[in-house]
């Protein structure tokens, strides 16, 4: 950092407040308010960011690093004394050497003295020192035996850090206390991973608002903010932090007063929940009269209690890829026939629209080839995946349909583009159904099939599709990146994602009437359906099915019961002959907050 | 005080390293180990390069392999000894490794 900025970093400080608070802004991806303890996750190779800090702070960073070498020491002592000397006689000696290179006093001295000098925090030092150790060893190759010492400063470097970034980086799957996540980015098998019960708040540099570890967090009730550039740099591990996941607000090191005005703003959060919530058993329809049918989203199977908590009648996505995560091998079909059936028991008679696997992308796949794909979200993902690999595809349609006998399972194939495609999957579902019936296993024969339509091309020939699909459920995500040609989770250009823009709204206007002309249904299940300033111009557009993440539920059937159809086709017709983005949703926006205002 | 600094023993000898792998990382510890025994000042030069014979991360960095050799400079009083205990653990029992 420069000396100019550092000087007006210290006056941002000072105009805050004199303990060090700071404010970032970013965006709102998963609502709630939650106020704890940074818990900062980071890949391996993550380089420690240079951050300076102020001279006085240097007594602390510098007994910071004290304290990680103790804490190591004492921790590599007990792995030391484990390990048995016959079977683990060079294990031992590994662990001998780290403990002495903790012990080395010249070493210790080296960092805190670049703490000193330098007025860098503990953890910057600690790991450009034992980066240079390593690279004096990695650039002065003569010797193998030598230069292989270096695969072992990296690892008392990671030892350290752990120390000064938090918990260590794997208890992130075993805490013990509530804690807010900061990461640089988070991936989705990340994400998924946490205990809800822990992980109080997330908080990354990266990501957008459809980003898929942001949809994560929002389906397990996280309260979320992404896109924060470079808080990564500013919070330590053990700052308190304050997650404002409803105006996507990250406070770090809050004084006494904010953290007292958020946990009043907390209580009222938590008060207009339970507000909501009173509406629960209250059916959604239009003040005139018109009944909308609301489902949840759901990623995991035990999410569908809290989808009927929430008062949805059935679940319209069911994402079936957490069968994939955190694991190294592939489902079999008892353990999916499980998953899909205890939905399925939850809801008895209520739909449960089962989404074949969505894979590729950003997704398990990539990790696992070879390659990777030059451009995956144009590549093979979704259903071509699995029309490729049949064997796992025909595992999933067995398992969904043997789970059919349990209530109103549907299918849905994500990702169409064409009709043969469509064709190809029925034609799969057929030959699973004549296996079933081979064996005798029982199952639903007249099982709705449908698909996502979430591409331009389908939305373009949705008159086609129409005539092999039992229903239609626009992805407005996907739907939204296709036809804008915007990576919604690249930072530079997600502003001009947006469902807002004209080209998406004709599109799924005219999804939506090819769906009543051939008499099948079109919900949507897109980010848009839960988004109050969408769902006017939604029912306007004739949605009558809307499915979306469970927490969002009574707000948006609050929307729904304080409006007429009437309005909403009022609405409709204005936006669409609107011809830009920014006029659209300044419009649906002023619209949404005459319907309810406390939301915005 | 200063009478003393004079009186100080002052030593300083060569040792060649003679086991095949030099001095990695278990040697290393090894010769860390014997001479923090020691209360006398151990410096170990390879070349221009300097050590504190006491610091595992300096002892590392020198980069001695096999035939290397080692100047070692004891200052203290039990100076002889600590040269002495070095010496054979360094040339005798080349670390308890195999030579070339």
């Amino acid at each position: 950092m420069s000396r100019s900025s550092q000087v007006e970093r210290t006056q941002d400080a000072a105009a805050q407040n004199e303990s060090g608070m700071e404010i970032k802004k970013g965006i709102a991806v998963s609502p709630g308010v939650s106020i704890g303890k940074s818990l900062i996750v980071d890949s391996e190779d993550y380089r420690i960011p240079r951050r300076e800090i102020e001279p006085s702070q240097r007594a602390g960073e510098i007994q910071r690093v004290r304290d990680a070498f103790h804490d190591a020491i004492e921790e590599l002592d007990a792995l030391e004394r484990g390990q048995d000397e016959a079977t683990g006689g060079r294990i031992k000696d590994i662990f001998a050497v780290h403990l002495r290179f903790l012990r080395d006093r010249s070493l210790r001295r080296r960092i805190t003295d670049m703490v000193h000098t330098e007025a860098v925090t503990a953890e910057y030092a600690v790991s450009t020192v034992l980066r240079s150790v390593a690279a004096h060893f990695e650039t002065n190759v003569k010797d193998t035996y030598i230069s292989e010492r270096a695969a072992d400063i990296y690892d008392i470097e990671r030892r350290l850090l752990r120390r000064l970034l938090g918990t260590k980086r794997e208890d992130i799957l075993h805490l013990k206390e509530e804690v807010i996540v900061v990461a640089r980015q988070l991936s989705p098998t990340q994400t998924a991973g946490f205990n809800r019960d822990y992980v109080k708040g997330i908080a990354s540099d990266a990501g957008g608002r459809t980003s898929h570890a942001a949809i994560v967090a929002r389906s397990l009730g996280i309260p979320a903010v992404v896109a924060l550039e470079d808080l990564t740099e500013i919070v330590r591990g053990g700052d308190r932090v304050i997650i404002d996941g409803n105006r996507g607000i990250v406070i770090v090191n809050p004084d006494a007063e904010t953290v007292h005005q958020y946990e009043e703003y907390s209580r009222e959060f938590v008060a207009l929940e339970h507000k909501l919530d009173t509406i629960r058993a209250k059916p959604a329809m239009t003040r005139d009269g018109v009944r909308i049918r609301l489902l949840g989203n759901i990623e995991f199977p035990d999410e569908a209690q809290i989808v009927l908590g929430k008062g949805g009648e059935g679940i319209g996505l069911y994402r079936t890829e957490f069968l994939y995560l955190n694991r190294p091998t592939e489902p079999v079909e008892q353990e999916q026939y499980e998953a899909y059936a205890e939905v399925a028991r939850v809801f008895k008679n209520q739909p449960v629209v089962i989404r074949t696997f969505d894979l590729g992308a950003d997704k398990y796949t990539q990790a696992r080839r070879v390659t990777p794909e030059p451009n995956p979200f144009l590549g093979l993902r979704s259903i071509r995946f699995c029309l490729q690999n049949l064997g796992m595809f025909k595992t999933q349609l067995r398992a969904i349909l043997r789970a059919s006998v349990e209530g109103p399972i549907k299918i849905m194939f994500p990702l169409i583009t064409n009709l043969q495609e469509l064709m190809q999957a029925r034609m799969i579902v057929h030959d699973v159904m004549e296996d079933l019936d081979e064996e005798q296993i029982r199952y639903n024969r007249d099982i709705e099939i449908g698909i996502m339509v979430e591409t331009p091309s389908a939305a373009l020939t949705a008159s086609t599709l129409a005539r092999e699909s039992d229903f239609f459920s626009i992805g407005t995500n996907d739907l939204t990146q296709y036809t804008l040609a915007v990576d919604r989770g690249n930072e530079l250009v997600s502003p001009l994602y947006s469902a807002a823009d004209p080209a998406v709204l004709r599109l799924i206007r005219m999804i939506i009437q090819d769906a009543n002309r051939a008499k099948i249904e079109a919900s949507v299940c897109g980010e848009t359906a839960s988004e109050p300033e969408y769902v006017m111009l939604l029912l306007g557009m004739g949605v009558r099915t809307l499915s979306l993440t469970p927490p969002m539920i009574p707000e948006i059937k609050q929307v729904i019961r304080s409006v007429t159809i009437e309005d909403c086709n009022h609405l409709a017709r204005t936006v669409l002959t609107m011809n830009s983005e920014r006029q659209i949703s300044g419009y649906l926006r002023a619209a949404a907050r005459k319907v309810l205002p406390e939301a915005f | 005080m200063g009478d003393r600094v004079l009186e100080k023993l002052v030593r300083e000898t060569t040792m060649e390293i003679k086991n095949a792998e030099g001095l990695h990382m278990r040697p290393a510890m090894k010769f860390i180990d014997l001479a923090s025994r020691f209360d006398c000042k151990i410096t170990v030069h390879n070349g221009p390069h300097e050590a504190d014979g006491k610091s595992i991360m300096q002892m590392s960095m020198l980069e001695a392999t096999c035939g290397t050799r080692l100047q070692v400079r004891a200052e203290g009083t039990d100076a002889d000894q600590a040269l002495e205990a070095l010496r054979d653990l360094v040339e005798v029992q080349m670390f308890g490794e195999p030579p070339p």
